[in-house]
């Protein structure tokens, strides 16, 4: 059997507590701390001086077996920290794994970012051809491809204005145009179709079908459920650091899914010291305020979060927005939407937040939610504080006992009850 | 790239450096040739300032160390003598400055994408190259101003110029990679360049300097260098200090082999800690 790719039980763990401080560290801690530990060794030369670094050792991958062969194109899904983009970073040999083994057979391409390279000074026709060289494009093969990129970019007026001045959406569809036409034998792609407006999100995907389609391997991860179970013919379930589950998309996805199920309807996040702010609890609760991740499409029920700002915040924004499984925005409602002109400023402390979403709105079906936290810091300007992304996924349910208007079979995203003036 | 099969392990040997290094060759004068064009954007008078920045400390050496201090030349003018200096010098601290920053300065690709770590530090050498160049170019002006001609030591000077970037790269390799833990080498760097200019005899001839003192003094490997610069390109009358010479160029080598050594040992976990 020939194998585009294979991993014999990877694991990658970090020493947490060290690695937090290490951006901090400085030469002189080092210096304080090795001396302390040589104190300490002189002292009790047996005893091990590990509680004096406060090591706590955090698996993020732990013994990935897997399998690919050529012209597969295996999803990989699992909730935020379940390891993906770690995988992704192993086999692409950013990161090292502390532990197995892995082998690719072939010419490997990783995309684990838009842009990579992207220099805002420079143009788009210069950027181009830096972008293409750090992917591992040769001069060459960027000057025969160039006019195609281009043309997939859609920026043609503007390749000779520096990005900075460029929009996002334009920025995106640069960058994206330039990874599109890469032409490895196994592509890694992390979640790069998260960016830009829906129609170039077709066509990102359209491009990875092609590539696909001529027999490439390809290691795919992303949120977007809809995206996997078009592109991809084997998905694999991570959670937290091990796979739990692997096969063909429909049975892993609902697996996938069904995980989200379990959960109470509350989520509760890791405290991790981020500045400005932090989000502690994201949740669903029904009309009773019991927090339930299933719904009833004909009862009123809340979004709920919990947050903590750790400083006076100006400008802030809390955001929630609510996605489709295919990972369409339905709505964003906003802390501020209803007294726009105040002053939108945060005190340090905690806050809860209820939001109340009516009956009769959202169809039946599963969403999931996204928060994040804006505010504009002393010093950092206007910034992204904390978010989450499809933290929490929940079931809008057909209860079929009351209301035989609300039809179960009724197509649409939303379901509003809205008033008809009938005349004859 | 072209390499067939790729094993990914821990504490991998670094077996393919330099065939991997050979595939990226184009990355490494990509960058090159990006920092050379973002550096100038949005400025009033470009490349003149590769110019005007070695005419210019060139003319403040002169006034502090010929002038006021009245230090020796032998037979060649002032200004000729410093400026033959200026040239490695400039390389090397240009180099080493950049280089050390390189990789902090590029966190994003590091944390994103593969490619072999060393051509960051590398990058800054070529670039620097392009300004020795340009400032090269001054010299030949001086050269006839002054009708100081060099003879057929001018020969030698591509072989001085390898030894000052081996010396520069192998610095660079080393503070660069201390640089992405230990953010103090941000600041400590511009101190060493800025205490290396007069540590080394760029505002003075070595001649100046004690001859029992003359090997100690060599143990910086740019007095090596500066002094070969001067030989090669200031004709007849300079000396150069064979004893010394060798002892640089020695150090330069073992800088070299010790800074990409260390390099690709800390290179593993850059990722994760940048």
């Amino acid at each position: 059997m020939t194998y585009a790719l294979t991993t014999e039980k990877i694991g990658k763990s970090y020493t947490i507590g060290h690695m937090r401080r290490k951006h901090t560290l400085n030469l002189r801690e080092v210096l304080a701390k090795n001396a302390r530990s040589l104190v300490q060794r002189l002292r009790h030369p047996l005893s091990s001086n590990r509680e004096l670094f406060d090591i706590e050792e955090f698996w993020a991958l732990r013994d990935i077996n897997l399998k690919v062969t050529p012209g597969e194109r295996v999803g990989l899904i699992g909730r935020n920290g379940a390891g993906k983009s770690t995988l992704l970073k192993i086999l692409s040999r950013i990161t090292e794994p502390t532990t197995g083994r892995a082998r690719l057979y072939g010419r490997v391409s990783a995309l684990l970012q838009v842009g990579t390279g992207f220099h805002p000074e420079l143009t788009g026709r210069e950027n181009i051809f830096l972008n293409g060289a750090v992917l591992g494009m040769g001069r060459r093969e960027i000057q025969g491809k160039f006019d195609e990129i281009v043309a997939f970019s859609e920026v043609e007026q503007f390749l000779d204005t520096p990005v900075k001045r460029y929009s996002s959406g334009m920025y995106v569809r640069l960058a994206f145009a330039v990874a599109a036409h890469l032409d490895p034998e196994i592509l890694l792609v992390d979640e790069v179709l998260a960016v830009g407006d829906i129609d170039f999100q077709k066509k990102c995907l359209g491009r990875m079908n092609t590539v696909a389609d001529q027999g490439r391997t390809i290691l795919f991860v992303s949120h977007n459920m809809a995206a996997i179970s078009r592109l991809c013919n084997r998905v694999v379930l991570l959670d937290k650091g091990r796979i739990i589950q692997e096969g063909d998309p429909e049975t892993i996805i609902q697996a996938y899914f069904a995980q989200g199920e379990q959960s109470s309807g509350l989520l509760v996040l890791k405290p991790e010291n981020k500045p400005g702010a932090q989000i502690e609890e994201i949740g669903i609760a029904n009309e009773d305020e019991q927090f339930s991740s299933s719904v009833k499409v004909h009862r009123d029920f809340f979004l709920h979060l919990r947050f903590r700002v750790h400083e006076k915040l100006d400008q802030a924004r809390v955001a929630i927005s609510v996605l489709t499984q295919d990972g369409t925005t339905v709505f964003v409602t906003m802390h501020t939407d209803e007294n726009p002109g105040e002053k939108r400023e945060l005190l340090p402390g905690d806050y809860r937040a209820r939001v109340r979403v009516p009956a009769h709105f959202l169809n039946v079906g599963t969403y999931s939610l996204n928060v994040q936290i804006i505010g504009r810091r002393p010093g950092y300007g206007r910034v992204k504080l904390d978010h989450a992304q499809q933290a929490l996924n929940f079931r809008v349910e057909q209860t079929g006992t009351i209301s035989l208007e609300v039809n179960a079979s009724r197509p649409g995203v939303v379901t509003p009850i809205l008033s008809w003036s009938l005349e004859q | 790239m072209q390499i067939a099969e790729i094993t990914i392990e821990p504490r991998k040997q670094a077996r393919h450096i330099w065939r991997e290094l050979w595939l990226y060759r184009e990355l490494l004068f990509f960058m090159a040739w990006r920092d050379l064009i973002v550096r100038y954007k949005q400025t009033v008078i470009g490349i003149a300032w590769s110019l005007l920045r070695p005419i210019i400390t060139m003319v403040i050496l002169t006034l502090v160390f010929g002038k006021l201090a009245k230090l020796p030349s032998g037979e060649v003018p002032y200004p000729l003598l410093v400026y033959a200096a200026m040239l490695p010098w400039q390389f090397f601290s240009n180099t080493f400055s950049v280089s050390a920053n390189s990789l902090v300065s590029n966190s994003n690709m590091i944390s994103k994408t593969y490619f072999p770590r060393i051509i960051l530090p590398t990058t800054a050498m070529l670039t620097s190259l392009v300004d020795f160049l340009i400032a090269f170019s001054i010299y030949i002006l001086m050269m006839f101003w002054y009708g100081v001609y060099p003879d057929w030591r001018i020969v030698v000077l591509p072989l001085l110029m390898i030894l000052a970037s081996l010396a520069s790269l192998g610095a660079g390799f080393f503070v660069s990679a201390l640089n992405v833990t230990y953010r103090d080498f941000r600041i400590v760097v511009p101190f060493i360049v800025q205490f290396g200019l007069y540590l080394s005899p760029v505002g003075f001839s070595s001649n100046v300097v004690p001859e029992k003192w003359r090997l100690l003094y060599s143990l910086n490997p740019m007095v090596g260098v500066i002094d070969g610069f001067r030989w090669a390109l200031l004709g007849g009358e300079v000396k150069l200090y064979m004893p010394g010479f060798i002892l640089s160029t020695c150090l330069s080598l073992l800088i070299f082999l010790l800074g990409i050594r260390f390099f690709y040992r800390s290179e593993r976990t850059f990722a994760d800690i940048i």
